[in-house]
């Protein structure tokens, strides 16, 4: 079926997702106003280089929604491989130069596979439950290649060492393994052994400063000027917006730089202090519907790559949205997660954007398909 | 659409992955929905309390000092003003390149390296906004230079405040006390911000200390918005601070720096009375320190030299030092035999000394029959041994005590000596002995047991001129009628009397007449002993801490009693000799100013300049007796050969039959 042609909008642009474009600008400019204000009412130095950056990434994500499913399924696995060798130069560059290394230097841009290896784990294991047969999914020897595949992009990032994108990996990877339906008991006993792994990870594998952050969490107060002070600077800045805020370019915590990081991790702590409980509402729930039609998307795909992809690529989305507001909001620990079209930064704005051209590039899918959204 | 089993898998597979996919969407908006609450939580619940985290946070009080109140004599003159000072402070968390900034400081004000050193300290146990002391009493052209260069040296917060100022100086330090920053443990008493702003003194001794409540006033404060590293952004609202009271005093200025002046080098002190009302119009203790030098914080080498002095610069003698006091007693042993019915017109022989069993009690002469008149003119002992062994120790020590004698008053001053007016019941109490006749006849001389403080001791002459039960009263405050005193009015007039014949007749100070046409001084001199041991001296001669004491009560005009005054020259071998000519001058100081100051003027002449001068002299010869400063360097060849001669010097007195080490 293909859609309505009107007269006066070219068929090319009619076809757009208009309405999750729409929520997606939306979301990215109430954060370009966020930095604005961060910089003290200047577009410079952030919102302005972010303006320019989303615009990029949303042209690179309606370019990605143009090109077919069944592409990114062939290259589901190479991808996933190549990313796995820059995972280990980075690793390897890290140990030379001395110190922890995240990215590559390529001369135009500081490539970050870990970040872009979050939708690509969700992807290759789309890939791999679509081509393993229906019966095998449920047998424990299956368990073991989507465990590898898992594993080892896990490790290495952790050992770069960051834990808030091994852990938003791994997570995105579970999560297509439970849509794929990999029996409900072993996320009952792997959560089981968590609770053992946790404390053991705790004590031995986790960095000083980690294990340091997540102290803090559980009790900021008992180091208010170090690490705690991000949290409860965060919760003042949020607690002391109210319901309608400061006002725009108002907030005291952000201006006189009691929050940091106000227009990276934090920036959804310098929103909410100007715009108070109204723009938290607006964003989470903006999210929350951006989410919503991501795993819709799925529900409604036909293929069985294209469901685990979409439920899964949506699911990534939320494990930023959800880390980070835990994160601001005082119940998680402080591990790095950006909030993504809203904090200022191109990595997770390019991930996020990736993972909305494929999301956008399945619904095109399903339009074309009977029985589509 | 494909059949068999694998349709049938497929569509497991595909309602599996459906049934999850909403569980999944579900868990996900719970989560949402779980934010949404916490955010509501935080910025609707709390709000409140994180509304004023976050105030607290952006707006920062600084406390500005109040000016403290003044301290005015009776008629105005200042005693305690302030002055303005100029400061520089460094707030610690402003400043971004400390050794360059202090580098910088040091030069241009300029600081010692001793300084230096202590800024260094005290930055490193500061943090954030509590502001350092740099210096203290900047000249304007210090304080100009530091504050034009002000972008060069952030951090760095010139200010102006106010400084205590003490126009009498060391005259009246022993009243005045000093002020200074408060300690560690005051603040951790209270945790008031004050106590630890920058340039704020408390007293810390004397009326400083004591009207603290009275002279401190409220603090001014200035609201300020700072960023997160300190830096000001607005001013937001200020407040004035309130000066603390002004404390008028009962004391007249004049006089005061008078009597101080006019004890020399001598250690004593000096207190008049208005026997009127009760006022005190001077009470000086000398020598004494400077307070305006210690509102600062004295050197190690000012306090080595003010604690070692033999002369007690740091101890208020007029309420704090306890001496016997001899035959300025006797006035009071008279008044309880005229109570106990002794004829003053008795005669008793004196032939040198006083029998008591197979002891003898010495007098200072052979002065033949005495009455109680001529025995107060000539401080006859063997008169006193026998009237006062007559009536018995009780009815002396209560005839004391209603002079005053072994009594503390109601004074703004932290501390105050009882003395001893002994009895029977206090020796018992004391030393669980039995008391003895002899205790009697050196009571009645006002040695023994007895020991009185110089301001008792002029407290006892303004209620004897008066016949009034005077309350001493320093702050002026409204007056209270005043009792008579329990003594009748003859027995008093006898008392004076004799008093007026000391001074004015036959008597023991006649050198000390007032020298002012129709006002006629009241007195009796006392010397009291040292050390018990009468050797050859009898504390004649020899070391200077071995000598008796000069005592001196007074009170003018004999007629109509205006004043009374007491003075104590602490080893001043005699009181007529040493006292008496110092009350002289300070009673004609208070009628005739001119012929006191001609007085002074020569004294001081001989002394080496007012006591500013002499202080600075006797500083710079301490220091050069101190190793390790630029006096001792210069002074040291001078000092070997200075040594060698007073070595010899000393040969030569001893050959001569006095004591070595007479240094005054």
């Amino acid at each position: 079926m293909k859609a309505p042609v009107s007269g006066f909008v070219p068929a090319p642009l009619a076809q757009l997702p208009w309405r999750i474009l729409l929520l997606v600008i939306l979301i990215g400019g109430f954060g370009l106003v966020v930095l604005f204000s961060a910089a003290g009412g200047s577009i410079k130095p952030w919102a302005l280089s972010q303006a320019v950056r989303f615009g990029a990434f949303l042209g690179l994500a309606v370019g990605l929604s143009r090109v077919s499913t069944a592409t990114y399924a062939r290259a589901a696995f190479p991808t996933y491989g190549v990313l796995l060798v820059l995972l280990v130069l980075v690793e390897l560059l890290g140990a030379v130069r001395g110190g922890s290394q995240r990215w590559l230097d390529l001369g135009f841009i500081r490539l970050q596979p870990s970040e872009l290896m979050k939708p690509a784990i969700v992807l290759t294991l789309a890939r791999f439950y679509a081509i393993l047969p229906p019966a095998e999914t449920r047998r424990l020897p299956s368990l073991i290649p989507a465990g590898v595949l898992v594993g080892l992009p896990f490790v290495l990032v952790m050992t770069q060492p960051d834990l808030g994108t091994g852990l938003m990996i791994a997570f995105g990877g579970v999560t297509v393994m439970f849509l794929a339906g990999v029996p409900l008991r072993l996320f009952v006993g792997g959560a089981a052994l968590m609770a053992v792994a946790v404390p053991l990870a705790f004590n031995f594998v986790l960095h000083d400063y980690q294990r340091h952050r997540i102290l803090i969490f559980l009790d900021p107060d008992s180091d208010p000027l170090g690490t705690g002070y991000h949290i409860s600077q965060s919760k003042i800045a949020i607690g002391s917006g109210g319901l309608g805020g400061k006002g725009f370019l108002n907030g005291s915590q952000s201006h006189l730089d009691y929050l940091p990081e106000g227009h990276t991790d934090f920036a959804f702590a310098t929103m909410a202090e100007e715009w108070g409980l109204i723009g938290g509402f607006f964003i989470i729930g903006a999210y929350m519907l951006l989410i919503r039609w991501g795993v819709m998307v799925g529900v409604n795909a036909s293929g069985r790559f294209e469901r685990l992809a979409a439920a899964g690529l949506a699911t990534t989305i939320f494990f930023y949205v959800a880390i980070n507001l835990m994160m601001v909001m005082g119940l998680a620990p402080v591990v790095g997660i950006p909030l993504p079209l809203v904090s200022f930064g191109g990595s997770a704005l390019m991930t996020v954007m990736i993972c909305l051209g494929l999301l956008m590039a399945i619904d095109r899918q399903n339009r074309r398909a009977p029985g589509g959204w | 659409m494909i059949g068999g089993g694998q349709l049938a898998n497929e569509a497991t597979q595909a309602s599996t992955f459906t049934r999850r996919a909403m569980l999944l969407s579900g868990l996900q908006i719970g989560v949402g929905a779980l934010l949404a609450g916490r955010m509501t939580w935080l910025a609707v619940a709390e709000n409140e309390r994180y509304a004023l985290l976050s105030e607290s946070n952006r707006v920062n009080l600084t406390l500005s000092p109040p000016r403290r109140g003044w301290i005015v004599d009776r008629y105005g003159t200042p005693i305690a003003n302030n002055r303005t000072d100029f400061r520089v402070d460094i707030i610690p968390s402003r400043l971004a390149d400390p050794d360059q900034v202090i580098a910088n400081l040091a030069r241009l004000l300029p600081l010692g390296e001793e300084e230096v050193t202590r800024i260094r300290t005290d930055l490193k146990s500061a943090a954030g906004f509590q502001p350092v002391k740099v210096a203290e009493n900047l000249s304007w052209e210090q304080f100009a230079a530091v504050s034009v260069r002000l972008p060069e040296l952030p951090g760095v917060a010139p200010t102006r405040g106010f400084s205590r100022n003490y126009p009498q100086g060391a005259a009246v330090a022993h009243l005045t006390g000093y002020v200074g920053s408060a300690s560690a443990e005051q603040y951790q008493e209270t945790k008031d911000p004050l106590l630890v702003t920058p340039g704020f003194k408390i007293g810390k001794d004397g009326l400083e200390k004591k009207l603290e409540p009275l002279l401190r006033g409220k603090p001014g404060a200035k609201r300020v918005e700072v960023t997160a590293r300190g830096r000001l952004v607005r001013e937001l609202a200020t407040r004035a601070d309130t000066p603390g009271r002004t404390v008028r005093l009962t004391i007249d200025a004049g006089l005061q720096e008078f009597a101080a002046r006019r004890l020399g080098p001598e250690s004593g002190s000096v207190i008049v009375f208005d026997t009127l009302t009760g006022d005190i119009l001077a009470m000086v203790s000398m020598p004494a320190y400077d307070p305006n030098g210690f509102s600062d914080g004295i050197s190690r080498l000012e306090w080595k030299m003010l604690s070692e002095d033999d002369h007690l610069p740091l101890t208020n003698k007029s309420l704090q030092g306890l001496y016997p006091p001899g035959s300025t007693f006797k006035p009071a042993t008279a008044l309880a035999a005229l109570g106990a019915g002794v004829d003053p017109t008795r005669f008793v022989y004196c032939n040198g000394g006083y029998q008591l069993g197979n002891r003898r009690f010495g007098c200072l002469g052979r002065h033949g029959p005495m009455n109680m008149h001529t025995a107060i003119a000539r401080s006859c002992n063997t008169y006193f041994y026998t009237v006062g062994r007559q009536v018995g120790i009780d009815a002396i020590a209560a005839a004391a005590r209603k002079l005053g004698f072994g009594a503390e008053y109601d004074l703004p001053l932290p501390s105050q000596r009882y003395g001893t007016v002994p009895d029977t019941a206090w020796k018992q109490r004391r030393y669980n002995q039995e008391w003895t006749q002899a205790d009697t006849l050196n009571a009645a001389i006002g040695q023994g047991y007895v020991l009185v403080s110089p301001f008792q001791l002029a407290l006892s002459a303004a209620r004897i001129a008066s016949g009034r039960a005077l309350t001493p009263r320093l702050l002026a405050t409204a007056r209270q009628p005043i009792p008579l005193l329990d003594v009748a009015p003859e027995h008093l007039a006898i008392v004076r009397g004799g008093m007026d014949e000391v001074v004015n007749g036959a008597g023991t100070a006649v050198a000390s007449k007032l020298p002012l046409p129709g006002i006629r001084m009241g007195g009796k001199t006392g010397t009291a002993q040292v050390r018990r041991i009468v050797d050859r001296l009898r504390g004649q001669g020899g070391d200077w801490k071995y000598r008796d004491h000069g005592l001196f009560i007074c009170f003018a005009p004999v007629d109509q009693p205006r004043y009374a005054a007491s003075v104590v020259i602490e080893h001043g071998l005699g009181g007529a000799r040493a006292a008496a000519p110092v009350a002289k001058d300070v009673l004609t100081y208070l009628f005739d100013k001119p012929k006191a100051m001609e007085s002074l003027s020569r004294f001081e002449t001989q002394w080496g300049g007012d006591i500013p001068t002499r202080m600075a002299v006797k500083a710079r010869a301490f220091a050069a007796t101190q190793p390790g400063t630029p006096e001792a360097a210069a002074a040291a060849a001078a000092q070997a050969e200075a040594a060698r001669a007073a070595a010899e010097a000393a040969n030569a007195t001893v050959a001569n039959g006095s004591a070595p080490g007479e240094t005054r």
